[in-house]
């Protein structure tokens, strides 16, 4: 249910522009790793291509290697859109489809694809993906009614629901709580510890304070300066990365001296 | 005219009264230099009260006019208007004009005077862009008021729509005009020629449009061909419409003698048809539809289109589920529109499907009319050359039939719209 993540020496290019070099890191099952570093440094970049959404975008390319549990997802041959069925992303912005109902959006891997489920498999997904996702008694008297009338903690823990539906081995989570209030904040983070317990979670945060709380491991990204490509600077252990960085740099990002 | 004033201004003192205890001192005195102008102005008596309110007001409400202001203003330049358009003899559109002037003149300076540069200056362009406006819907309700004035008579006329112009002739209409007998022939052929040609022009270019959009905006990421694509479709935007109907009848000429020397499979069947006035209309309605399309389908969020890849939703699925439902409140509407902007076609139809007297059901055989085309032969061709009164008559109801329509597509559109549209709230 859950799968591991290993990249060797990832180079990430939008167009010729070199974005990210030589990433090389191995992510746990079951576990919540963070990547933190100033705007810019690339941790968006190298998260959206972890499941081949770097390349929606017309000219982005990647090279190196990415393994989810020891299969190349750059391997010749790999079709991206069986990758993304395996590895779910959650966004910055709530994004529900503004069309459907909340019903319908938590369903949404299963009706885009044009997938058939009865009455009661679909009562099922949607009690329980609303439920892995804490939302389901706040919104269970009105699954019917749009998803964007929720507010945007809810928004985003039901775009949280509509990943966990098509059950993914790994989420990726780019600044989920970017836009939400402490308290939306705090639920999504109480979830995020719960997810673990079946996915691999990625997580992308500005927040180091949300780092040190929600994550086991942590990567340090930097970038030397504009125009160059941002660096995986430091991984380790979350509490390593926060009370003894071995990198310069690492240290006076955490205790707030730049970036 | 001293009454109203006066209740006016009690009511004022009532309200200042009550908000502020204290009179302010100074606005009186900066008021004062405007007042004298005012009260000499005979049309403007309602100034003359303001100066001494003024004194009563709060300070933040000194330097304002009552509301009525531009009421009494414009009452007063309608009757000074009315006075100066009688001396050459009054004519109501003179008046109009220079109440209008007036208005904007005794309003600026009235504001300029009593209240500041900055107010009469905004006040100004308030009035001209008002004016703007009403000059704008001029035409308009004119024209809708000319065609429905003089088109209802034809319009009520029994077995207008049921009917058309088989077996009428110079007689039966010289019979109309001279002894007033009922006007005989309808427009039933026309309706269901227009309607059948513009179905077919419909089906023939949404697909080809939305389609074409779905490339341009989905798949070309701005590659040559899509530049190029775009290119040519302004240039069809611009192509005049008989140039289409000319291109439509002579390619069909083409297609069939082509087809029919290698097979002979048409026989004997003419390019001028129904069809081929379909083919004209698609012409000039796929780049209108192109360009709505495009539009719609590029302020769709790539937000929702990287949830559903996300997802593991293949694109041509994204597309088709998530893109085109979200626009296609302003699909629907803008192909309505471009309905509507094709079913008042004349010239391309005239050369491409000709002109009958009887119903012709057939878009792929024989020669069809349409309302446009109705209108116009009805018009130059009077049915009687020395009796054309009920020929004019039905080619009128025939244009008020015909704004009806397109009034209707418009508002069908704006329907669309609303109930396509995606749902924005709902708590």
């Amino acid at each position: 249910m859950s799968k591991s993540i290993e990249a060797k020496d990832l180079n990430v290019y939008y167009g010729d522009f070199l974005a990210v070099e030589g990433v090389s890191i191995e992510i746990a099952s079951r576990s919540v790793t963070a990547f933190i570093g100033p705007s810019g440094c690339g941790k968006t970049t190298f998260l959206r291509s972890l499941n081949r959404m770097h390349e929606v975008l017309p000219g982005a390319t990647v090279s190196g290697k990415l393994l989810l549990d020891g299969d190349d997802i750059y391997g010749p041959g790999v079709d991206p859109v069986t990758v993304r069925t395996m590895v779910g992303m959650v966004f910055q912005r709530p994004n529900p489809f503004p069309t459907m109902s909340i019903r319908d959006n938590v369903l949404a891997g299963y009706r885009l694809n044009g997938t058939r489920l009865s009455r009661a498999e679909a009562d099922d997904v949607v009690e329980r993906s609303l439920r892995g996702a804490n939302l389901f008694n706040e919104v269970k008297d009105r699954l019917d009614k749009p998803g964007s009338g929720l507010s945007g903690g809810q928004q985003q823990r039901l775009c949280i629901a509509r990943t966990i539906a098509v059950k993914p081995d790994v989420i990726l989570m780019d600044e989920p709580c970017s836009a939400l209030d402490p308290i939306s904040t705090l639920a999504v983070e109480d979830l995020i510890a719960e997810l673990k317990e079946e996915y691999t979670v990625v997580i992308v945060t500005h927040n180091m304070q949300q780092a040190a709380r929600v994550s086991e491991r942590t990567a340090f990204f930097n970038i030397a300066g504009t125009g160059k490509p941002g660096k995986l600077i430091e991984y380790d252990d979350t509490s390593t990365i926060f009370n003894n960085p071995k990198e310069k740099s690492t240290e006076d990002y955490v205790s707030g001296r730049f970036g | 005219m001293a009454d109203t004033p006066n209740s006016v201004q009690q009511r004022e003192r009532r309200d200042d009264d009550a908000s502020a205890s204290t009179p302010a001192p100074t606005p009186a005195t900066v008021q004062t230099p405007g007042a004298p102008t005012l009260g000499s102005r005979s049309d403007d008596a309602p100034g003359q009260s303001a100066g001494d309110l003024a004194g009563r007001r709060s300070r933040l409400t000194r330097n304002t006019l009552p509301r009525w202001t531009w009421l009494a203003v414009l009452a007063g330049s309608a009757v000074v208007a009315a006075a100066v358009s009688a001396l050459p003899g009054f004519s109501v559109p003179l008046w109009l004009v220079l109440t209008a002037v007036l208005h904007v003149i005794v309003s600026y300076v009235v504001t300029r005077l009593r209240v500041g540069r900055r107010k009469a200056t905004d006040g100004l362009w308030t009035n001209l862009v008002h004016l703007a406006f009403l000059t704008a819907l001029l035409p308009l309700v004119s024209v809708i008021w000319s065609v429905v004035s003089v088109g209802l008579p034809g319009l009520i006329e029994p077995g207008f729509f049921a009917s058309d112009m088989r077996g009428i002739d110079g007689t039966i209409d010289q019979a109309s005009q001279e002894q007033g007998a009922a006007v005989l022939g309808g427009i039933r052929h026309a309706i269901i020629g227009s309607l059948l040609i513009t179905i077919a022009a419909t089906v023939i270019s949404v697909p080809i449009g939305l389609l074409t959009s779905i490339y341009l905006v989905e798949y070309s990421r701005g590659g040559p061909l899509a530049r190029a694509i775009t290119f040519f479709v302004d240039v069809m935007t611009g192509i005049p419409s008989i140039v289409a109907g000319l291109f439509a009848g002579a390619a069909m000429a083409w297609f069939l003698s082509t087809v029919n020397t290698l097979t002979g499979a048409f026989g004997g069947i003419r390019s001028t048809m129904g069809i081929t006035a379909a083919i004209a209309l698609s012409v000039l309605m796929i780049p209108v539809v192109v360009r709505t399309t495009e539009e719609m389908l590029r302020v769709v969020p790539n937000e929702l289109r990287e949830a559903s890849y996300a997802l593991g939703v293949r694109k041509w699925r994204t597309i088709l589920k998530v893109v085109i439902p979200t626009a296609i409140s302003g699909i629907a509407s803008g192909v309505t529109l471009a309905i509507a902007r094709v079913i008042g076609e004349t010239a391309p139809i005239l050369v491409t499907a000709g002109f009958v007297v009887n119903v012709n059901w057939n878009l792929f055989s024989g020669w069809m009319t349409a309302l446009p085309v109705y209108i116009y032969r009805q018009f130059q061709n009077p049915t009687s050359p020395n009796f054309s009164d009920p020929s004019h008559q039905r080619a009128w109801a025939a244009a008020l039939v015909l704004i009806i329509i397109v009034m209707l597509l418009n508002l069908i559109a704006r329907l669309v719209a609303k109930v396509f549209a995606p749902k924005q709230t709902g708590r």
